[in-house]
């Protein structure tokens, strides 16, 4: 074999480069779409292939550039498991978004893709942070092509943060490569600047408050496509980097703790409904961080696997909800209701989606969250444990009972009752169909065998989910939240708002600050201008017409004279020229007398002084 | 034709009986069964199993996973409410339109 396996992440950036010359924009056809389904299932298997041969561990790849050795391919069992979810959330997503005819979207979608796995795979923090920055720009070209005004604002505001975020990264990485050399990408050493800036750039990516608004504020704007792809990427290479390099640092587990009480409580306040599944990443990602927080092997394995099955049963919660605002055109909970009759395979799909996030028997949260509750549990943390319980409650009324009774239950809303028949049937494309069941068959085979995931974790897994009292227990916990909602219902209902979050201070308070340069600066300046205007001017002025004056009158009068005291003397030098030959011969001669005079007695002193002698 | 009125005729009922007010009492009625079913269950697994791997206090409490789940529910119910209404963190959807 030429290499030892090849970069699952190529083949997407090499298709992401052949797309647009194989196929024209609109080229109708199955060859395009057996293209575009492709790349991923080679990438499955690519990756496959390296699970299966376990020598195929350790680091290959290894490049030189402006004098550092970059490594593209660091291969362990953490980067494969993020490398497989990453490459079969691929496949399932291009299968969702084959009926998009636009070439650009699939090639932001493939350089986005390929990006996420150069970053699983990169071995050192220079390779690490060239693939962060085309991720952030190939996912904001997602937000862009929705092509709308609030698109477009979401999307400039989105790359606004995330080079920010970058530039902390970065500078963290110069800081670190100055103080210890090029590093190979694992645990930070120091505790110095480098270790918070990196930490700051990681933590922006996994939208830890108050850094989280970018996602909340873009992901609803993005592309029905395009959401779900970033729904399962960004924020899940955020854990991946974090769980290599700051595995149980402490901060974690709190930062953790409050987003993911911060997401569910946004998540249940939210009408917009893909803005409810974004604020619900916020408090999935928190679990994920309190779990690298804690540093545990259990807590880490919990932490992989909950990003595993994450990825998938959020990218199906995005689908099913981009398919009814595909099929209805409306987005907010205010608009929907009743859909359950028009779109029950939707529906269906949803639930299993809502439930396996709930974390119920038999579904795929089941096995993957409380394993870091577990963690927590073991480490005595009761806060911790308590505050991601909360989050557990809200995490099913929010995502599994106030949005699904909102759009597919209750009273049918504008969508349904205007647009449409409440009996007809909406049900979306048959590869959206098929792409949700996927997802949702991973959802259930990862629920009911649980030691399909276990067996790929980092770490040996010494966890059992399936005991009788956590399977009554946590049913319990969700059943006993499900009552709360219903007898609370009418304080919940959704309103036609949207919730301040911290981009408030970046959207509001760049208005105070150009209402700042507008009127205390601004008025500053006319002043200095008046100022200028009326004082400095005018004695500018004056000094200029005192200085004509005395250059009209000074300075000409003086050239003036001079030259007329030559003239007159030229005059009367003239009249010397006599044109008498005696006097020329009495002036030679006082010449010459003079020059033997100066020779012999002005030479002699001139000799002396030269000399120095007396 | 009776093959068509019958599955018809089954999923107007199904939908009568989830949409319609008159069902509202029925409706509760399953739900409350189910609730009690489960707290039976939990309780005989807590009275079967030992507490040996208990490391809470509040473990203890026999059906605690239940009223955890009801209690924190609405705790967030009441935050919500609160951090919207009180704290002006729900605004209308022009907010920022006039940027």
């Amino acid at each position: 074999m030429i290499t030892d396996w090849l970069h699952p992440g190529l083949l997407y950036f090499l298709g992401a480069a052949l797309i647009p010359l194989l196929f024209r924009t609109r080229a109708e056809g199955r060859i395009r779409q057996l293209c575009l389904l492709l790349i991923p299932l080679l990438a499955i298997l690519c990756v496959c292939f390296m699970l299966m041969n376990a020598p195929s561990e350790g680091s290959f790849w290894h490049a030189h550039f402006i004098g550092l050795e970059l490594i593209l391919g660091h291969v362990d069992k953490l980067s494969l498991l993020f490398a497989l979810v990453f490459t079969v959330m691929s496949l399932i997503g291009m299968i969702y978004a084959l009926h998009l005819k636009a070439n650009g979207e699939h090639v932001a979608t493939y350089l986005y893709i390929g990006s996420a796995l150069g970053v699983v795979f990169a071995g050192d923090y220079f390779t690490l942070f060239v693939f962060w920055e085309i991720m952030a720009f190939a996912s904001a070209y997602l937000v862009f092509a929705q092509a709308t005004k609030a698109a477009r604002e979401a999307g400039f505001r989105y790359l606004l943060v995330h080079i920010s975020g970058g530039l902390c990264l970065l500078a963290g990485i110069v800081i670190l490569y100055t103080e210890t050399g090029p590093a190979l990408f694992g645990p930070i050493n120091t505790t110095g600047p480098a270790f918070w800036l990196i930490l700051v750039g990681f933590i922006l990516n996994a939208a830890v408050p108050p850094l989280n608004a970018w996602l909340t504020d873009a992901y609803p704007e993005a592309t029905i496509t395009g959401a779900v792809f970033m729904s399962a990427f960004t924020t899940k290479t955020a854990i991946y980097v974090l769980l290599r390099a700051y595995p149980g640092t402490e901060v974690l587990v709190w930062l953790g703790a409050v987003m993911a009480v911060y997401g569910v409580v946004y998540a249940t306040m939210e009408n917009d409904c893909r803005r409810l599944l974004a604020y619900h990443i916020v408090s999935q990602v928190g679990f994920m961080v309190a779990g690298v927080g804690l540093g545990s092997a259990m807590s880490l394995n919990g932490a992989g696997a909950l990003a595993l099955t994450n990825i998938i049963y959020k990218g199906l919660l995005f689908m099913a909800a981009g398919a009814v605002i595909y099929m209805t055109g409306c987005r907010k909970l205010t608009e929907m209701g009743g859909l359950y009759r028009c779109m029950p395979l939707t529906m269906t799909l949803y639930m299993i989606g809502a439930v396996s996030i709930s974390a119920f028997p038999l579904f795929s949260g089941f096995v993957s969250k409380p394993m870091i509750l577990a963690a927590a549990q073991h480490d005595h943390q009761a806060i911790v444990f308590l505050v991601l319980t909360l989050a557990s409650c809200g995490t099913f009324l929010s995502v599994g009972l106030k949005l699904p009774y909102y759009m597919f239950f209750g009273k049918p809303g504008d969508s349904t009752s205007n647009k449409h028949n409440a009996d007809n049937s909406l049900e979306p494309p048959l590869n959206m169909l098929i792409a949700m069941s996927f997802a949702a068959l991973l959802c259930i085979i990862i629920g009911v065998f649980p030691n399909l995931l276990y067996a790929i974790l980092p770490y040996p897994v010494d966890f059992e989910p399936y005991t009788a009292s956590h399977i009554t227990g946590s049913l319990n916990l969700l059943m006993f939240t499900a009552l709360g909602f219903f007898l609370l219902l009418k304080y919940i209902v959704p309103k036609n708002t949207i919730s301040l979050d911290s981009d408030w201070f970046y959207r509001r308070g760049a208005r105070l600050f150009s209402w700042f340069a507008h009127h205390p600066v601004a008025r500053y300046e006319a002043m200095v201008s008046e100022f200028a205007n009326t004082v400095l001017l005018r004695a500018l002025y004056a000094c200029a017409a005192l200085g004509l004056w005395i250059d009209t009158h000074v300075i000409d009068g003086a050239v003036n004279g001079i030259a007329k005291t030559i003239i007159r003397s030229a005059e009367k030098i003239r009249h010397l020229e006599t044109g008498v030959l005696s006097h020329y011969a009495l002036g030679m001669c006082l010449g010459i007398v003079l020059s033997v005079a100066v020779y012999f007695g002005l030479g002699d002193i001139g000799f002396n002084l030269m000399t120095g002698k007396d | 034709m009776m093959s068509k009125t019958g599955p018809n005729k089954r999923k107007q009922k199904l939908t009568e009986f989830i949409d319609s007010p008159d069902y509202s009492r029925r409706r509760w009625q399953w739900f409350i069964a189910v609730l009690m079913t489960m707290v039976a269950f939990d309780l005989l697994v807590e009275f079967l199993v030992d507490k040996e791997h208990a490391v809470f206090a509040w473990e203890q409490l026999p059906g605690w996973t239940a009223l955890f789940g009801f209690l924190f529910c609405l705790l967030i119910i009441f935050v919500v409410r609160f951090l919207g209404y009180f704290c002006g963190l729900k605004q209308g959807e022009d907010y920022y339109d006039d940027e």
